[in-house]
Parts: C-alpha cells; structure tokens; sequence
C-alpha cells in the first residue's frame, strides 16, 4: 500500500482558546512530502494544539495558514480534511469488532462492501492483525489496538497522517519494540506524518525531522543528531538528553576559555557567553596527568549498560559523567578529566 | 496483593442481617396479609387466593396501563433525552446549565405541584385530559431529567470525545457518528436510564394521583383506590400483584444492563 506523499505548509497559526490562554504563538513549518516530522516538547508546549490544528479539530485564529499540497484547507471541516489521525488513547470504537473499526472510515463514505472487506484484508495483512479480525477492542493487547488505531487511519487513504502520542499508553518495553514497527511501517507507507511526543528516544526512532517546541513556539528544528550535537538553545539540549552547565567568570570569558579543575580549555568562538554545555558522555576520565582536570569521583550509580559518576572539579558545580561499564572508578577516587572544546555546547538561554 | 479470603466480622454480620430484615419484614408482612382469609386472625384463618382474584377482577386494567405507560415513558426519554443529553455534554454555554438546572426541577417540586401546572396548561383539552397520554406526559416531565443526567454523564467522558473526534477525522457526518458510534458507545448508560424511567414511572404516585381521572387509573394509583376503600386483605392482594408485574420486569433489564456492561466494559 502506498499513499499519496503531500507537503504541509504551515503559515502563521497561532491558537487563542475562549478563556485567552496562548495555546500556540504564531507559527511556521513546512514538512515535506513523504516526511514524518516529530513535534516534541513538554506537556503544555503547544505540540498537540498545532496538531489539532492540522487535523482541523481545533480553528487557528484569523491571518493563519495551513495548506496541503496545492490545497488550502484552513477552512476546511475535519470530516472533509482527508487527515487520518491516531489518537493518544486509540479512540476505538468499544462495540464494533476490529475489521468493522478498520473498515468505518470506508463505510461513512459509502464504500461497497466487497471493496471494503478487500481494503480490510489488506490492511490486517500489514499491519498483522490476521486473526484478529473478530475481536472487539477490548479484547486486544495495547500494541495490539495501537496497530488497529492506524489502520483504521490509513484505510480512508489520508493525505496526511497525525500521530498523538501514539506509544504514551504503552508499557517501557512495549514501547521500543513498537516505535521501532511503527517507523518502518511508516517507510512503507510513505505518507506525509506528523508525530506529536514528549519523548525524545520515540521521536529519534521514528522522525526524520524533530520539532522543539517550548512554551507554545518552535524553538530549533532539525533531524535528530544535529539538535543533539548542536542545540540552538539550553532548552533543546536538556529537553534531548542530559547536560551538565560549566559556569564561566568575567576572567574566563575575556580569554576564551573555560576553566576547570585547575586547567584551562580554549572555548568556542561562537560562545561569548556565561555558561556552556557539556553532555555526560563527552567527559572523558582517566588517571590524573598533565592538561587534564583534576577531579574526584563522589557518586557512582550502575545503570547496566554504562556507569553514571557524579564528580566534583575545583571552579564548577558538581558534574555527571557517563562511563563504560567497566571503567573501573569508584567513589572517592582522584581522578583526571578531559573534555574536547569541540564537545563544548552554546547555551543560549532557555526561550521567552 | 489482597487477602482473598475476608475475616469473619460477627458484628458486620448482624448489622447487615438487621438491616436486611428492616427492609424485607414490611413486604412478607403484606405478601402474608394479602394471602390469609383474615389478617386479624393471621395465619389460623387460613390462605386463600380470593382477594388476588378480587384484585385482579377490579383493577386488572391497571397492571397493563402503567407497563404501557413505563414503556410510553421509556420511548418518550430515550427520544427527547438522548439528543438533549448530547448537546448539554457538548456545550459549554451557560444557557445550557441553566437548562440542566430547570430539568431537574420536577424532582424536587412536589409532584402535586407540577401535577396541578400540567393541568393549569393541559386542563381544557378534554379529551387529552382524559387520556393516558396526559399521564404519559406528567411522567416524562418527571422521569426526563434522570435519563439526561445519567446518559449525560456518559457523553461527557473524555473516550466520548476522543470517539467522536475519531469518527469525525474518518469522515462520519454528525449523523452517521451519532448514530453509529456515539448511542451505541453509551448503550450501557442508555440502558441504565431506561431502567429508572421505567422504574420510577411504573412506581410514580403523587403526580399520577393528580392527573388520573377514573378511566385512567395506574397501579398505583388502584392501589391508593384499594387501601381506601376495600379490607386491608384486597390491599395486601395488590401490592402482590404489583411485586409480581414488577420483579420480573426488573430482573429482566438488570440483567440486560449486566450483560452490556460485560461486554463493552474495557
């Protein structure tokens, strides 16, 4: 099953619910065909009123835009939109079995019903429901009714996709095993896709382009690595993973360095600010040396796969660090600490 | 985890037990009453089907017009109160709270009162005024707000609107989702308030006691006709009659409301 690729253009739209809270500043994004875009940010941030705005479930205030393709459908109802959507909590419908919810959209439109059962089939086979076609929502697993949850909105081969949440009410384990499905099955499909999350690893595994948003506007946008090695803001590079904050006095930032443990790092041009970024895993620790940091080990926590320290240097707050799981530091140890300046991040502070 | 097994509790036991005979002792008292030859005497006099079949005799019409009347009243709720039901839990306006406020009026004025307003409106339509059509209409004036509040309720949950905004990005028309998936994803509630329509209409007094003319009597009412006017024996006879036309009926839509609930509950 392919699906028609459109591009989305979203010009100027802004939200203002009835009481006059800002759900959304004005706002502009353009995914391209075939895309699948993550719009990823806090509870709160405004990710799922522009979705709902493109689904047309909610009116963007006057002066703002939104086109598919060659179309402008910023008037246009929900009903006649052409959206499929995947809500966060599945939305399917409790009475009607599972090929009759994958069917619906098909049957509103008065789609006979040999055409219908062939859609159906084929639907099942991809997402592999086979079997199941009997079975009422209830009766299903939650990977399960998030499967049937999609086909039901590509049945009706929507323009354009829009995911809301749509591994949130999943298990952790569930989860990756899904986001990683769901990415591969929206290859296949090659439709244009909106993914609305607040989780960054879901969004990494599933989008080709991330969307930050914070406070009700996009902040960076960007495919996943870019953001993650160069964050446009402080808000993006904690909101992506963790960072640790090195503080820089009116000494250090009239020479360009940052300084640490008694040693001194040539910091990035770009960065004429009071505070740059390190990310845990670009601390680099090993015995004390010269042109190293001295530092000591104060806290160290197991998380399996790799070792989490939290170390102390003379000059800046304490730090964390992500080692190897056989590094073999252990609290208390005088350690020595390196980082590349080139890993040393801008910290733009956080958006109004 | 839970203990699966309870402790005894001989206290918890006894109060319950207390409370059980509290509510069940009046009615075997006049189940009794209704079957001996003679309550003065009780149980020594004998038991006898006689009063039944004076009952039944006399006031026999009544036991279909109030199932016909609770089945009138059933139909009218379900037909007025689920689309009004709807749009009370779709707007936000406060037209519309006050409009849930004023329905729920006739449950708390004294059915007499609203009896007497139906008949200052109704009152020179003779021939409305002595159907059973003008008891039906006092009984969905007074059975209406508990079908919207309950079905009510249920369109207000949040999977409600999720499913309609489901349907609505599938491009149902408010018909088509209405119909096909909103009422049938309420059915349980639906038929929750079917089953106190019913029940409160088939038990209604004050209301119908104003509004029947002696055509147009309901159990109810006949049984007020009865305590009044003939031996206590007959009256006892009636409230039988009534558990046996009612109980059944009950057990019937409880189980019904049991069985959905079963299969749409998540």
């Amino acid at each position: 099953m392919q699906l028609e690729r459109t591009r989305i253009e979203i010009v100027d739209c802004a939200k203002t619910y009835a009481d006059g809270t800002r759900g959304l500043k004005p706002t502009t994004l353009t995914v391209e065909p075939g895309e699948v875009i993550a719009l990823l940010g806090p509870s709160g941030c405004g990710k799922t009123t522009l979705l709902r705005l493109l689904a047309g479930l909610e009116a963007a205030d006057p002066g703002g835009r939104i086109r598919f393709g060659d179309q402008d459908v910023t008037a246009r109802p929900v009903e006649k939109r052409g959206v499929g959507m995947v809500f966060q909590s599945y939305a399917l419908f409790p009475q009607m079995t599972v090929a009759a919810n994958i069917g619906y959209g098909l049957l509103v439109r008065g789609v006979d019903e040999a055409e219908r059962r062939r859609a159906v089939g084929e639907l099942v086979d991809l997402v592999r429901l086979n079997g199941l076609e009997a079975k009422r929502p209830a009766e299903l697993s939650g990977g399960q009714r998030q499967r049937v949850a999609l086909a039901r909105a590509v049945a009706v081969r929507p323009r354009v996709l829009l995911l809301d949440e749509p591994l949130a009410a999943l298990d952790a384990k569930l989860k990756e095993s899904l986001r990683d499905e769901l990415a591969e099955l929206l290859r296949r499909l090659g439709i244009t896709a909106v993914h609305v999350t607040h989780d960054q690893h879901e969004a990494f595994a599933i989008a080709d382009r991330l969307a930050v948003m914070h406070a009700g506007s996009i902040v960076q946008v960007g495919d996943a690595e870019t953001l993650y090695r160069a964050p446009a803001h402080a808000f993006v590079a904690e909101f992506l993973g963790r960072v640790n904050r090195l503080d820089r006095d009116a000494d250090a930032l009239a020479r360009g360095v940052v300084k640490l443990g008694g040693v001194e790092w040539p910091c990035a041009p770009r960065s004429a600010e009071a505070r740059v970024l390190v990310r845990p895993e670009d601390l680099q620790l090993g015995a004390r040396q010269p042109g190293w940091a001295a530092a000591t080990v104060r806290h160290r926590t197991f998380l399996g796969e790799r070792i989490q320290l939290r170390i102390e240097a003379a000059g800046q707050p304490p730090l964390l660090a992500d080692v190897a799981r056989d590094s073999p530091f252990q609290v208390g140890d005088e350690v020595g600490l390196l980082i590349a300046p080139d890993r040393l991040m801008a910290s733009m502070e956080t958006p109004e | 985890m839970r203990p699966t097994a309870t402790a005894p509790a001989p206290l918890l036991f006894a109060v319950t037990f207390a409370v059980a005979v509290f509510m069940i002792a009046p009615i075997l008292i006049s189940v009794m009453a209704g079957l001996v030859l003679n309550y003065s005497t009780g149980l020594k006099s004998g038991l006898t089907l006689r009063w039944l079949a004076q009952v039944w005799e006399t006031y026999g019409d009544t036991v279909g017009a109030s199932l016909l009347i609770g089945a009138g009243s059933v139909a009218a709720t379900l037909v007025l109160g689920v689309p009004c039901a709807y749009m009370l839990a779709r707007s936000r306006s406060r037209a519309a709270r006050a409009f849930e406020e004023v329905l729920t009026l006739p449950v708390a004025v004294p059915g007499l009162a609203t009896a007497l307003a139906l008949i200052l409106v109704y009152g020179q339509m003779a021939s409305f005024r002595q159907s059973f059509g003008f008891i039906l209409v006092g009984h969905v004036v007074f059975t209406l707000p508990f079908m919207v509040r309950t079905v009510s309720a249920a369109f207000q949950r949040d999977e409600l609107v999720a499913l309609e905004e489901a349907a609505r990005t599938l491009g149902a028309s408010f018909r088509q989702r209405f119909l096909g998936v909103l009422v049938p994803a309420v059915f349980p509630a639906i038929v929750a308030g079917c089953l106190m329509v019913f029940t409160l209409s088939i038990g209604e007094f004050n209301l119908t006691w104003m509004l029947h003319t002696p055509l147009t009597r309901t159990l109810p009412v006949g049984l007020a006709d009865s305590y009044a006017s003939m031996r206590i024996e007959v009256g006892s006879a009636y409230t039988l009659v009534f558990l046996a036309v009612i109980l059944p009926v009950l057990w019937a839509l409880q189980a019904l409301a049991a069985a959905l609930q079963k299969r749409y509950g998540t």
